[in-house]
């Protein structure tokens, strides 16, 4: 408990002076949203309709970039190296990375939401869903790139695999979470949707770390 | 079982039972190829909604079943290899993950042959042709994965961990898409009678799964005798092997 606390202090002091690491992304995410009224027409009809798409595909893009860098400076400077040398339990610095990576990637995505219902011309309802799905969804959505960038940590080329490995996992979140979006703009009930979706968090968070030390581990050896 | 199973954990051994195997299974798997498929498309009888086009089933149906059933034989091998540090079963996974691969790509290519006459259109976004696409992303996920390093055997050993978790994940993206098509679209077009198939089609069509089945197995042994002689160049056994000639 003590080095999990000690951990997540270290990564927030990191994040904290390298504000560029969790600011891009979400800067990112913006643009990408403000780019789809140009390129499908400003229509409002047809962005409320395509809204909640939009916006979970604008989430994965913004986490899929901030994850490429997650493990990456701890691996070049050895601190990985030298946490598996030591017999150090990972798993508390995997929850650190996963605690940090959720509130500088996630946490700020649903604090922005009113800001995309603006934008995309999302009514209430819809809004109160969004923010519902990406309060569930964003924490699947870091375990998930968390795992991506374990695995990938010594690969030459990083970037464009990891979206390669993330994005066939994250299909059902896509799905469900924008269901859910959909079910609410229609005034339907949207329990069962978030239901799954909690479930599938549940699961992968009792999983995922699992995998992400393995991961760290076959990566230093 | 153990000690049974031990010698074949081990590379040389696993080498010479592939070299042994490998002609009876590949001249097994070519002659119940053209039987099942010359039966198949010369000598059964047209259906009699689809006429002829419906042939397309003996090469088809095979590809997709062996699709998924080389991506449970690649997660058992990547199980193996994470859990008893198997070097064999290692290799094994990036030896089926191609294979598959390509099946993959055949049941999509000529279920895209098939659906433009009998649907009209080349590609729906239907519940089984989506995950069939997904899983082909699985499998070119972990054929990038491993190519990925400069270390061949970090590389063998994380495509192994994505194998694993993507065969926990694929229930999920399976129950998924299908729920979602359900909720976009109602009753489906593709959801053809496939019980009620006639004998006189359905022998040839069961030749073909056997034949793709062994085929995967052929190919199996002789991609991993390859990737059994790279690995291991420089023991003395394949040094010996090679001096011999």
């Amino acid at each position: 408990m003590v080095t999990l606390y000690r951990f997540t202090q270290r990564e927030l002091r990191l994040l904290a002076r390298q504000k560029a690491d969790w600011l891009n992304p979400l800067l990112f995410f913006v643009i990408v949203l403000s780019l789809f009224p140009l390129g499908v027409g400003p229509e409002p009809n047809l962005l409320r309709i395509m809204a909640p798409g939009i916006v979970w595909i604008a989430a994965l893009l913004s986490v899929l970039l901030a994850a490429e860098r997650l493990f990456k400076d701890d691996y070049r400077n050895g601190v990985i190296e030298q946490l598996v040398a030591a017999q150090q339990p990972l798993l508390s610095f995997v929850l650190a990375k996963l605690i940090t990576n959720w509130l500088s990637t996630g946490l700020p995505l649903v604090l922005l939401s009113p800001l995309v219902a603006l934008l995309l011309n999302i009514d209430q309802a819809s809004l109160v869903a969004m923010v519902f799905t990406l309060l569930l969804g964003t924490p699947l959505l870091s375990l998930l790139s968390v795992m991506g960038a374990a695995l990938t940590v010594s690969a030459d080329k990083g970037g464009i695999l990891l979206a390669l490995l993330i994005l066939p996992l994250y299909i059902p979140l896509l799905i469900f979470a924008s269901a859910a979006i959909e079910a609410a703009s229609m005034a339907l009930p949207y329990h069962g949707q978030l239901a799954i979706m909690l479930a599938m968090l549940l699961c992968a968070m009792a999983l995922i770390p699992l995998a992400v030390i393995s991961a760290l581990k076959l990566n230093v050896s | 079982m153990f000690k049974w199973l031990h010698p074949y954990a081990k590379p040389e051994t696993v080498y010479h039972l592939c070299g042994r195997l490998y002609p009876w299974l590949m001249a097994l798997a070519v002659l119940l190829l053209l039987l099942g498929n010359i039966w198949g498309l010369a000598f059964t009888p047209p259906d009699y909604q689809q006429g002829d086009s419906y042939r397309i089933i003996h090469i088809h149906v095979p590809s997709a079943i062996m699709s998924m059933g080389t991506y449970s034989a690649m997660a058992i091998a990547a199980f193996t290899a994470l859990v008893w540090q198997v070097k064999v079963a290692q290799w094994s996974v990036l030896a089926l993950a191609p294979v598959g691969a390509v099946y993959t790509a055949i049941a999509l290519i000529t279920g895209m042959a098939w659906g433009k006459p009998m649907w009209g259109t080349w590609w729906v976004w239907d519940a089984r042709l989506t995950s069939e696409l997904i899983l082909l992303f699985l499998y070119l996920g972990v054929i990038a994965l491993s190519g990925a390093f400069s270390d061949r055997q970090t590389g063998a050993k994380a495509a192994s961990l994505l194998a694993v978790i993507g065969v926990i994940n694929l229930p999920v993206i399976h129950f998924s898409v299908e729920w979602w098509n359900t909720l976009h679209q109602g009753a489906s077009i593709t959801k053809f009678a496939k019980p009620s198939i006639d004998p006189s089609m359905l022998w040839p069509l069961l030749i073909s799964i056997l034949a793709f089945k062994i085929l995967m197995l052929a190919l199996l042994c002789l991609r991993l005798r390859n990737a059994i002689l790279q690995n291991e160049q420089h023991r003395p056994w394949v040094k010996a092997l090679a001096g011999g000639h």
